[in-house]
């Protein structure tokens, strides 16, 4: 059976997640990408390139403009009958809608999938990873999110899938969008980044991170996270969190710097394929997952590390 | 307005968590439990309401074994009027969370439930979502300010770019994000005072509501551990050992 997926996109791209997502699916069975906005055909079109895709559904609809639940979570349901599966990539939109689709499907999803073991059976972290839990699902239709570090992201290009266009479920009248305060960056999305430098409270305040930390990851060309307590604290925005309850990153190198590594900090950066850690506390629980911890006043060390760094290709 | 909130029982957020050797799960023996953290965050935000005269009452709801009566206990001293314990010492899933939620709704007729966006022991994120869509109401997920205006409920989001505000029609379900507030310690009057609020006790069976998980757990594992790295002396080895042995650089 075919294995449905909702793309996670602004109407004119994809999100990256949604590749891992597409990625996880075609492990199940042939992939249909359903592409529910409003002027979508951007998005549309790019999920009709990933090769790993085999149809592209297109509900294309004023509803759907943003990814309002009430709106896009009944088109979803309906559409699902036909499918053994329906996976969205665990980002704020899929986080926000399947469980919707869930429960009008009558289906326990389930949540943050690292690891698909069987069609019925999959492997998902709780206790902020502490523990791997493998559950079997006896539901009819699988809703399922998808972590999407434990996935490989599918190829993007070299594919023509047909493009189908669906029809809308209209609007369900309950919720209507009203603004955004979206971060401006010019640097790469942070869980799809192949460089994380994140700070933590040890930086004090938010134009330390705009001195010190910004000219580290403009060299490596690496986005910026942080820990709950910067972003707590007010020194950067909310979308920089990395942890249990905030992003998950897996880059090929995560650089903590004044981040002492509380559990829910390392269940969204431990996965991380190099670690680094810049901590003046010996003591430090960071310095137990790091590969190389530096010791000593990240005001001292971090200019160093950006004067020592190759200038970037 | 009428609020229910609910308040789950987990182990606390400091604890290190113990897979149990034989696989089935985790330790929860002589561990120490407490309210899950952003059920907390809903019950000071239902309190704030009340204080600013939007709720009129406010209605702690947890459901799990006798003993998370003393997490509905935190709940009324932090300022809730009225505690309901659906009482099970089954597993329960979200899904039937929020069924035995929606048979709470039907009883209690309130205007707005509000629920922690995820319990920090399953991590599911799911609960208030189905809810909503149980009971076909709006839903104001990940919510870091909540503000009523004409009837509705603006409520901001946070979302993977950053905030986002919706408005959303009442009654609505909506779900705790960190931002939200930061909740109050109980005072010890208030403590006292929780001692003397009611709380009702109710089964699943008596709500009509089968609980039945639908996800079996085969197994619980560790996670593969990392290996122990090691100190550099300074920022030329670091990058060197980037550079060199990581080639990461
Ligand atoms: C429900 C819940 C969910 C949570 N979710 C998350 C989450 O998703 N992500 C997350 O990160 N946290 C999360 N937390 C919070 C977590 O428990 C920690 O409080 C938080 O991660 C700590 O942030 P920190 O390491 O920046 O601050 P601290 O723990 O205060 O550490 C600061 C570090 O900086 C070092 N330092 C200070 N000054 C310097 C200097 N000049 N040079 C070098 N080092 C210095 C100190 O030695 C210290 O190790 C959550 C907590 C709860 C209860």
């Amino acid at each position: 059976m075919s294995v449905l997926v909702l793309a996670d996109h602004d109407n004119a791209s994809l999100k990256p997640a949604t590749l891992n997502a597409i990625a996880a699916a075609a492990k199940l069975g042939p992939v249909h990408v359903l592409v529910a906005g409003h002027g979508c055909d951007g998005a549309a079109a790019a999920a009709a390139q990933a090769p790993d895709v085999a149809k592209v559904l297109k509900a294309d609809a004023a509803p759907y403009a943003h990814p309002l639940a009430e709106n896009v979570a009944p088109l979803v349901a309906g559409l699902a009958r036909g499918y053994g599966h329906v996976l969205a990539a665990a980002t704020t939109v899929g986080k926000n809608i399947m469980p919707r689709v869930a429960a009008l499907l009558d289906v326990q999803q389930i949540s943050d999938v690292l690891q698909i073991d069987a069609a019925d059976t999959f492997v998902r972290p709780i206790y902020a990873g502490n523990a791997l839990a493998t559950v079997r699902s006896g539901d009819a239709i699988k809703v399922i999110t998808i972590r999407g570090t434990a996935f490989p992201a599918a190829a993007a290009t070299g594919g023509s899938a047909p493009i189908e266009t669906v029809g809308d479920a209209g609007d369900a009248g309950l919720s209507s969008f009203l603004r955004s305060e979206l971060s401006k960056s010019e640097r790469p999305e942070l869980t799809a980044a192949r460089i994380v430098v994140s700070g933590g409270r040890g930086m004090a305040n938010g134009e330390n991170f705009k001195t010190y930390l910004e000219p580290l990851a403009d060299k490596l060309g690496a986005a910026v996270g942080a820990s709950r307590a910067a972003v707590d604290a007010g020194f950067v925005p909310n979308d920089y969190q990395v942890g249990q309850t905030g992003k998950v990153v897996a880059p090929d190198l995560y650089l903590a710097v004044g981040i002492s590594g509380a559990i829910q900090h390392l269940a969204g950066m431990k996965d991380s394929k190099v670690i680094v850690a810049i901590n003046k506390d010996e003591e430090a629980p960071i310095f137990q997952v790091a590969d190389f911890g530096l010791v000593g006043d990240l005001f001292k060390l971090v200019p160093e590390l950006t004067a020592a760094l190759p200038p970037r290709k | 307005m009428k609020i229910l909130v609910g308040v789950k029982r987990v182990i606390d957020y400091n604890v290190k968590v113990r897979v149990k050797a034989d696989g089935t799960g985790v330790e929860t023996a002589n561990v120490k439990m407490s309210m899950n953290p952003f059920d907390e965050i809903g019950v000071e935000e239902a309190v704030r309401l009340k204080e600013k005269g939007i709720a009129t009452e406010i209605v702690a709801v947890s459901m799990g074994p006798a003993a998370a009566q003393e997490t509905i206990r935190t709940a009324l001293a932090m300022g809730a009027d009225r505690g309901i314990l659906v009482q099970t010492d089954a597993e329960l899933q979200p899904l039937a969370v929020a069924k035995l939620f929606k048979a709470l709704v039907a009883k209690e007729s309130p205007q707005l439930v509000i629920l922690g966006k995820q319990a920090i022991d399953d991590d599911c994120n799911q609960t208030g979502q189905m809810l909503a869509a149980l009971l076909g109401w709006a839903q104001g997920t990940f919510a870091s300010k909540v503000a009523p205006a004409d009837g509705r409920l603006e409520v901001t989001r946070e979302v993977d770019g950053g905030l986002e505000t919706l408005s959303i029609a009442l009654p609505a379900v909506v779900t705790t994000d960190l931002r939200l507030n930061e909740p109050r310690y109980a005072s010890l009057p208030n403590i006292m005072k929780a001692k003397k609020k009611p709380i009702e006790t109710l089964t699943p069976d008596a709500l009509g509501v089968d609980p039945a998980p639908r996800l079996v757990t085969l197994k619980v594992a560790e996670p593969a551990k990392r290996l122990a790295g090691v100190k550099v002396k300074d920022v030329a080895e670091l990058v060197d050992k980037l550079k060199n042995e990581a080639k990461v650089i």
